[in-house]
């Protein structure tokens, strides 16, 4: 095995002298301890190493040992409801090693070598194998079934494939003869963090990614396969609305990063999960999640990796057919990290300190969600949402500008809305969705054909809102006419019912695509019947006190999705009302008589 | 070559910048490993290697380098990394910026020596805190709920009254349901001034809690390096005190805004690149490093509750200190120049002001049900008060509708009746039926946050009986 002896260490980065060779991103462990790293850069006569663990003690002369391979996820049944670290240490097994405080040189295998998993062969011996190829499944829960598959690169003959039963993941399942070679098959697979998994293409976005958020499924969507970015400075609210919509999103694996991020809100997800369903399946949150962990109190390097080891399990999935949904809080964070490695290195910095292949990276990031198209066919989707922390909250910032170019579904959060405790602070007018067009699409085949023109006109609602408020400041809001009253009636009433969700009310929470499409028609209807009646005489600002609106305003936490009588109800109730303020004006259908 | 062994007395400096020795013809010396530094006149203070050049070192003196000569200065390597000692006995004491003794009491009967450095807590090893701390303040009981386990920073301005606030904080918190015997208070001065730090200590001698209580002190007038090791002796006894001893620990670190100065002056000692208005790009994680060993961890008894302060330059909250606090700790309590002037204690600005954790310790079971609404339709009135404010002195009153006039109105009761309180200690619910009381002058279609039930339930009697 190559070798090399340090000579230079500053904090989590060290130099040392080769004897022999080693590849760049080569996973190797440092000193007696066997710390994990990985060789970033090679010069003539050192490599240099980034260091996943505390390095205190480390002395020049430690051994740095080359394993051979590029640091690597495994993967295979058992990474449900389990956290790692970020370079896919299970915490749990650490903690029964090292106890409740970190220690380093504690090495764990990510998955554990001892349980047997039930595998099911679904291929017989003598079939023309491809790679991709379901070659049995592993149920790993009620609902969950693991597909274990031919590897990527493994086309051929299966020459043996064994019987149903029990099996570590270690154990030879089958041996599937290529042109070139007999290859062993296990559950247990390795794949480099840093690279691409295979599909066979990639498909154009159709569907959304129901995330039970009114501002984000009715304004500003996030397409399955798609790239969002949730920028907001500290405490806007970024972490809540991530878990909210890890919680509550309608993909069938989630994997969630907290990448330099609090330690309690790791605690806070795996106190919390576990006891949550999913409203759609009804099986247990915890069950369909992965997460990963590398608080901003741990090591940096393994922070900068956490983000690949999340992408690599969740490609993992998706290659099984799987929609994914991938949450990374924060990519500020990772690119911190990124940062903080490059300036022990001395590298020239580019903006702020930051390396100048930043947005390189953040870019191959991004690229790595889509729907695709995987290696046996199948249609599967990965959706990649990050949040941005700007360092007081300037989204000009280096790291939220390049995050946008490469996202297509933008949402701002707000300071002005978080400090009045509006929530979720999604700022309507700075944020944008690309996938609108898809997500129409998808809503009008569901048989909500206006979806697309409500949303719009809701936007320009809003917007007319901003610029009228600008005037009230200047010539107060008596002296706008009644039209432009009615305006501002109008989107104050958007504003509180649809866009204000609570994701601590249980009624509210998780917002169901039929009740979204009711909600909706309540307040087109709301809308329609306001116009006429001020049309016809009724001052606008009569219309703020009036018990009814009340209800509209609070129908998201008054009523939950299994009640959806009640918002038919309610817009029976707003004809009612409005036909005795302007009795004077035609029913809808009687237009034609 | 000068072969040094540990223990061993070496020589060869080959410069001083700042607080930083640069060292040739070291070996066998580990990074971060303590240093003794024997000065000319054989004073001895502490350091540590900080980088490895193959044999050179660099080590951080935090002590500063004045008298320090490249010829006359003696260094000791030893082996091990900065720990503080720790056993029974810590509380009630008083111990300089680097944890030693300086109350001309006895040592401290050292149990073990722990890495003041501390390790992070393993994230599936922490318990969620949750449990609500009465601290007699309206303004946090009510709207910035504090719970044992909790990083909450007051973010304050120079001058303002934050001191004040910390130690009626300290004084008045009531740990629901834990016997008095088990808190403890740990205070660390970072570069503030004698009177600060014996104000404090006063105010809990008046108070009795003096066997309670260590004290750290690193005064304006000690060195600044030290300031980047008195947080972490002080946090070091805390985690002691918490999870060996099982007490509830409140550690007020006071001014973070001088460690992070420390921290910058040390950065740019070593040449390295800077981020914003000059400090280091990692100053998140190294105050990561501190303010996550506030916690609670599964199956011990005690917990660290954080209450560091820091005074934001020019009052500004996008300051890189205040901004990456912020980032890291689990809210903050902000407080306010201009209601500081008009006389309202604690001058507490509400709506920058938020605890993460609040809807954990808040609500059925913790403190009462409809709290959580209560705050929410407080914050959100406030919010349109201020906002009302801006825009009736441009437009004049006479612009504003009756609900808007009322809100008006809400938002000076708000400073003057709810926020205002002096140093008096207030229940919880004496917080509560003020607040109610507020809400009830309001009309309902602006309370668009509460439930008719609530309405009807906590407002019904303010509005009718008086
Ligand atoms: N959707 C929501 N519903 C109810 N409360 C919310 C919501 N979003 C945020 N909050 C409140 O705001 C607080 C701050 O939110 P959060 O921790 O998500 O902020 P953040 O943007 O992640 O901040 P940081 O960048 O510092 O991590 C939460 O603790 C919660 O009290
Ligand atoms: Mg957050």
């Amino acid at each position: 095995m190559n070798e090399a002896e340090v000579f230079w260490i500053n904090g989590p980065v060290l130099k040392a002298q080769p004897v022999g060779s080693m590849q760049m991103k080569e996973a190797v462990f440092v000193g007696e301890q066997r710390l994990a790293g990985e060789v970033i850069r090679l010069d003539a006569n050192s490599v240099t190493v980034q260091v996943f663990e505390d390095t205190t003690g480390l002395k020049p002369g430690s051994l740095v040992q080359a394993s051979g391979l590029p640091l690597a996820a495994e993967l295979g049944p058992g990474m449900l409801g389990c956290m790692f670290d970020g370079i896919q240490r299970p915490l749990t097994g650490i903690a029964q090693i090292a106890g409740d405080f970190f220690d380093t040189g504690v090495n764990v295998a990510p998955l554990d070598r001892e349980h047997r998993w039930e595998f099911q062969p679904s291929l017989k011996p003598g079939a023309v194998v491809n790679e991709g190829q379901t070659l049995g499944l592993v149920p790993e829960s009620a609902d969950m079934s693991h597909r274990v598959l031919i590897p990527p690169g493994v086309n051929g003959k299966l020459e043996w494939i064994t019987d149903a039963g029990d099996y570590a993941i270690e154990d030879t399942l089958a041996r599937v003869r290529t042109r070139e070679e007999l290859v062993d098959v296990a559950m247990l697979r390795r794949w480099p963090i840093r690279k691409t998994r295979p599909c066979a293409r990639r498909l154009s976005l159709q569907a959304p990614l129901l995330t039970g958020q009114r501002a984000i499924d009715t304004f500003f969507p996030i397409a399955k396969g798609g790239a969002a970015s949730l920028p907001g400075g500290f405490g806007t609210g970024k972490t809540v609305l991530l878990q909210t919509v890890a919680k509550w999103s309608d993909a069938d694996v989630i994997v969630y990063i907290g990448c330099g991020e609090r330690g309690n809100e790791m605690a806070d997800v795996l106190d919390e999960f576990p006891r949550l369903e999913d409203p759609r399946s009804g099986r247990m949150l915890m069950e369909r999640t992965v997460l990963i962990a590398n608080t901003s109190n741990m090591p940096v390097a393994a922070r900068e990796a956490s983000i690949y080891t999340g992408m690599t399990i969740a490609e993992y999935f998706r290659d099984q057919g799987f929609h994914v949904a991938l949450f990374a809080d924060s990519i500020s964070r990772w690119a911190e990290a990124l940062r903080e490695i490059s300036g022990r290195l001395e590298e020239l910095p580019a903006e702020e300190g930051y390396p100048a292949y930043l947005p390189t990276r953040l870019a191959e990031f991004f690229e790595r969600s889509g729907r695709v198209q995987t290696l046996n066919g199948t249609e599967a989707s990965l959706t990649v949402v990050g949040t941005v922390s700007p360092p007081g909250g300037d989204f000009s910032e280096p790291v939220t500008a390049h995050t946008r170019r490469y996202v297509k579904s933008f949402l701002a959060l707000d300071r002005a809305r978080a400090q009045a405790r509006f929530y979720p602070a999604i700022h309507p007018l700075q944020s944008y969705s690309g996938y609108l067009e898809q997500t129409e699409r998808w809503w009008q085949q569901r048989g909500a054909l206006q979806w697309g023109a409500f949303t719009k006109r809701m936007l320009e609602l809003l917007e007319e809102q901003a610029r009228l408020e600008k005037m009230v400041k200047i010539v107060g809001r008596d002296a706008l006419p009644p039209s432009q009253r009615l305006v501002l009636v109008c989107a104050d009433i958007v504003v509180q019912s649809l866009l204000r969700q609570s994701a601590f009310s249980e009624a509210d929470r998780f917002c169901s695509a039929e009740k979204q499409t009711e909600m909706l028609k309540v307040i087109e209807l709301f809308l329609q019947q306001a116009d006429r009646a001020v049309q016809s005489g009724v001052d606008p600002d009569t219309l703020t006190g009036l018990p009814i609106t009340r209800r509209i305003q609070r129908m998201g936490e008054d009523i939950g999705n299994d009640n959806l009588e009640a918002l038919a109800l309610l817009m029976h109730d707003i004809h009612d009302v409005f036909s005795e303020l302007a009795p004077s004006f035609p029913e809808a259908g009687d237009d034609a008589a | 070559m000068i072969s040094v062994e540990h223990n061993l007395l070496h020589t060869g400096l080959t410069s001083v910048q700042g607080p930083l020795v640069f060292v040739r013809n070291v070996q066998d010396v580990g990074l971060y490993d303590r240093v003794e530094v024997i000065a000319p006149d054989d004073s001895v203070r502490a350091g540590r290697v900080v980088s490895i050049a193959a044999q050179n070192a660099v080590v951080e003196i935090f002590q500063g380098t004045d008298g320090l000569s490249l010829s006359e200065t003696r260094l000791r390597f030893l082996a091990e990394p900065v720990q503080l000692a720790v056993g029974p006995g810590m509380l009630g004491r008083v111990y300089d910026g680097v944890g030693q003794p300086m109350d001309g009491g006895p040592p401290i009967a050292a149990e073990r020596k722990l890495r003041v450095d501390g390790s992070a807590i393993n994230p599936v090893r922490r318990d969620v805190p949750r449990e609500f701390i009465e601290t007699g303040v309206s303004s946090v009981d009510a709207m910035n709920v504090l719970v044992r386990g909790q990083k909450l920073p007051i973010f304050s301005g120079s001058g303002l009254s934050h001191d004040r606030l910390a130690s009626n904080i300290a004084r008045f918190a009531k740990l629901r349901g834990a016997k008095q015997q088990d808190f403890a208070i740990v205070f660390a001065a970072i570069g503030v001034t004698f009177d600060t730090a014996e104000h404090f200590r006063r105010e809990m001698d008046e108070f009795g809690a003096l066997q309670r209580i260590a004290l750290f002190l690193n005064l304006a007038s000690d060195p600044s390096a030290e300031r980047l090791l008195t947080p972490r002796v002080a946090l070091t006894a805390a985690e002691y005190l918490a999870f060996e001893e099982g007490r509830h620990v409140l550690v007020i670190l006071t001014d973070i805004t001088n460690y992070c100065e420390a921290l910058r002056e040390v950065s740019s000692s070593h040449g390295e690149i800077p981020s914003r208005k000059g400090y280091p790009g990692y100053m998140y994680s190294d105050l990561a490093t501190l303010y996550e060993r506030a916690g609670r961890i599964r199956g011990r008894e005690g917990s660290i509750t954080q209450v560091p302060i820091l005074t934001m330059p020019n009052d500004d909250i996008t300051h890189p200190v205040a901004d990456l606090s912020g980032y890291i700790t689990e809210g903050q309590i902000v407080l306010d120049r201009d209601l500081d002037r008009r006389g309202v204690f604690p001058p507490v600005a509400l709506l920058p002001s938020l605890s993460r954790l609040m809807s954990k310790g808040s609500g059925k079971g913790m403190t009462d049900e409809d709290h959580p609404a209560l705050a929410s339709q407080l914050y959100s009135s406030y919010a349109q008060a201020q906002h009302l404010k801006v825009l009736s002195s441009v437009v004049g009153e006479e612009g504003l509708s009756k609900s808007d006039r009322a809100l008006l109105q809400f938002g000076e009761r708000m400073e003057n009746d709810f926020l205002n309180q002096g140093d008096v200690r207030r229940t919880l619910e004496d917080t509560f039926e003020i607040g109610w009381r507020l809400l009830a002058a309001l009309p309902n279609e602006v309370l668009v946050r509460l439930s008719d039930q609530q309405i009807e339930q906590h407002l019904a009697s303010f509005r009718h009986g008086g």
